[in-house]
């Protein structure tokens, strides 16, 4: 593996001590700063009021199924995994009312839903998410329908990058060409160098906007010293994934084992619970409710989270064409890894790894992978293939 | 459109602990505007005025567990046009369907002085046992808004929406942190049918399960688990009876692990 390179852009140096001024000069600009902290024992994203409040000297020990915080030898500001929230639910609300309309006098008003969206500043944002961030552009910005609701968000944000020092046990980004380090779409990258008593960021600058935020913080330029401590940071990421996947030729992979007997085998563990799909950051699909007061004269109109996982994602015209479990499961990792790629040209992954830990029974999605790629075109009896083929 | 004449809504009761009419009750602000949209024709909770049926809808609380209930149920089956069962009691038995996996006569010769004047039936079983339901509404007690929901999409003829997928998916939307993931306390969230908003898991607490199995509930893949992270069979027996104990899903479920 080829050490990352910290030459495209000029680097400066914001000591320790100097970081609080990013908050400061953040808030002073308008932005409301959205960052990691820990709460209930994860480090989620929520708004963030000062430097105290990010998880500071904390990392997590991440599996199929289990996450925990633990303490770390240093005071690392950025020392974790990413954890169950991703910054989808600040672009991609959980829940958004689309419009209102009443009837007043026998005439009908509609009333636009949900109001501005604010100026968000996030911070902390992995190479993983910057992926996930450029595949959901892709989803609701290109083509001819653009989500006027998720544009705004996503003009209005500002994006502090961190690069990734800690992996989790279930981070793949290796694998997906996604990270460790951030390359592209933020506005400032840092680096968090903990060495020989020295504890300091390397800042780079992504867009004219935060050269202008990181001037006001610091003019200390850094020497190649300081790049070449930056960039073991991030090897030394590089080298530490806690998963692989092998991605070459995936999409085929899947699409010629559609008839495979693992997807059987998942379907006994799998819940159905929704889960995988929730906590990826790029997973988009939502569900439109309509709600109505008792008089009939107010309604409003919803859009929420779904997922392939539940029966009424896939109605019909009288019932669900997924009625099994081994059909959704089937769903889920074909869109991520195979027809996301004939749909938008990317893989629907970036191998962030919170399908495998937030699975409430820990399937891993790099698992069955593998499993099936041991197994390639495996092939069934006529009755396997027949029962195979129920919905 | 709403329906044009003011439907006549009454309020029944079966073996219950009320709970799920009080929720109608409890609906406070909303309470006037359901008195506007509907002619409260029998609620006794509510008010001792009656007026007599056919009622367009009928809520009916509780399980039928006395031979003279398995009666009225049909009387009152005849006198509603649209019937909605509220709460776990009237969809899947209740707590009471404890009893269902033992004798009864047993209990009533310990609990009654004289069990000659009980009358009960061996089993605490669902409305829809005994008659057709057009809806039924889960929950332990059954969430206010989602009862506001199904009369309100009764009155403008939509379907109501009370999703029948798992807890997770409210969990998740309102960014709770998994307590089976992070904390390692057993949920039932992931077999539990969303409606109540999640509380549970956002006290740190796992789902106990109240608003009933969802559906395609993998009860014992997630049993799997819970064993894994340290519930005994005596354990995933209990979580599973307790007041959905006799759903099908539920009810085989601990009926699994009462037998290892
Ligand atoms: S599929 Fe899993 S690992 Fe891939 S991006 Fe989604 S949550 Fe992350
Ligand atoms: S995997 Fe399922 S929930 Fe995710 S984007 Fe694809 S269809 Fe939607
Ligand atoms: S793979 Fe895991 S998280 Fe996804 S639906 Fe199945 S059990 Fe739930
Ligand atoms: S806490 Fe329970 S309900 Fe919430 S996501 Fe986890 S398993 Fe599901």
């Amino acid at each position: 593996m080829s050490m990352p390179m910290f030459s495209l852009t000029e680097c400066f140096i914001l000591s320790q001590k100097s970081f609080p001024r990013l908050f400061e000069v953040l808030q002073a600009k308008g932005y409301q700063v959205i960052g990691p902290t820990v709460r209930d024992g994860a480090v989620v994203y929520e708004q963030l009021s000062s430097v105290d409040e990010l998880p500071c000297g904390w990392q997590d020990d991440q599996g199929g199924g289990t996450y925990r915080l633990k303490r770390r030898a240093d005071n690392a500001l950025f020392g974790y995994g990413v954890g169950p929230h991703s910054w989808k639910k600040l672009l991609h609300l959980p829940a958004y009312c689309l419009w209102s309309a009443q009837t007043e006098n026998g005439k009908l008003q509609i009333a636009p839903g949900d109001g501005p969206a604010p100026k968000l500043a996030f911070l902390g944002v992995r190479s993983c998410e910057l992926h996930a961030l450029a595949i959901q552009d892709k989803v609701f910005l290109r083509g001819k329908y653009v989500d006027p609701a998720y544009r705004q968000r996503r003009e209005n944000a500002l994006i502090v990058a961190v690069n990734c020092a800690q992996p989790s046990g279930t981070c793949f980004c290796v694998s997906m060409n996604t990270g460790p380090k951030a390359s592209f779409s933020f506005d400032l990258a840092l680096t968090e160098v903990i060495e020989s008593g020295q504890h300091f960021f390397l800042v780079e600058t992504g867009s004219p906007q935060g050269a202008e935020l990181l001037g006001q913080i610091t003019e200390q330029k850094a020497t190649q010293k300081d790049k070449d401590a930056a960039a073991r940071v991030v090897a030394n990421a590089a080298a530490h994934m806690g998963r692989t996947m092998e991605s070459a030729g995936i999409k085929d992979l899947l699409y010629r084992n559609y008839d495979h007997p693992r997807w059987e085998d998942v379907a006994a563990r799998c819940l159905s619970c929704a889960n995988c799909t929730m906590v990826c950051p790029t997973c988009f699909c939502t569900t439109v409710e309509d709600a109505t007061d008792l008089a009939g004269k107010q309604a409003s109109r919803w859009r929420k989270w779904d997922s392939c996982f539940t029966m009424d994602f896939s109605f019909i015209h009288g019932s669900s064409v997924r009625a099994s479990t081994k059909s959704r499961y089937r769903q889920w990792m074909t869109h991520k890894l195979a027809t996301w790629f004939d749909q938008f040209g990317t893989s629907g992954c970036v191998g962030c790894g919170r399908c495998i830990s937030w699975c409430p029974v820990g399937i891993d999605i790099t698992e069955e992978a593998r499993v099936i790629r041991q197994n390639d075109g495996i092939t069934l009896t006529k009755e396997q293939v027949h029962e195979n083929q129920k919905p | 459109m709403a329906v044009k004449h003011k439907p006549k809504l009454a309020v029944w009761k079966f073996a219950s602990c009320d709970g799920c009419q009080l929720s109608l009750l409890d609906c406070e602000e909303e309470l006037l505007a359901v008195a506007g949209a509907v002619d409260i024709a029998n609620f006794p909770e509510a008010t001792r005025a009656v007026v007599r049926g056919p009622y367009d809808l009928s809520l009916v609380e509780g399980s039928i567990t006395t031979p003279r209930d398995a009666e009225r149920i049909h009387q009152v089956r005849r006198a509603s046009k649209y019937l909605v069962t509220i709460g776990a009691c009237a969809t899947a038995g209740g707590i009471q369907a404890l009893r269902n996996f033992k004798e009864v006569k047993e209990f009533i010769s310990i609990v009654y002085a004289t069990p000659g004047y009980i009358e009960a039936l061996n089993k605490s079983t669902p409305i829809s046992d005994q008659v057709f339901v057009d809806f039924e509404l889960q929950g332990c007690p059954i969430n206010k808004y989602q009862l506001l929901e199904v009369i309100s999409a009764y009155l403008n003829r939509r379907k109501p929406n009370t999703p029948p997928y798992s807890v997770c998916l409210e969990c998740k939307r309102r960014a709770t942190v998994c307590v089976m993931v992070a904390h390692g306390t057993p949920c039932l969230g992931p077999v539990t049918q969303a409606g109540c908003g999640a509380i549970c898991p956002s006290y740190n607490r796992g789902c106990y399960g109240c608003f009933g199995p969802k559906e395609t509930p993998n009860t014992a893949a997630l049993a799997k688990r819970c064993a894994r992270i340290g519930m005994s069979d005596p354990d995933l027996v209990r979580a599973f009876r307790t007041y959905n104990s006799y759903s099908e899903p539920f009810r085989r479920e601990s009926i699994a692990h009462e037998q290892k």
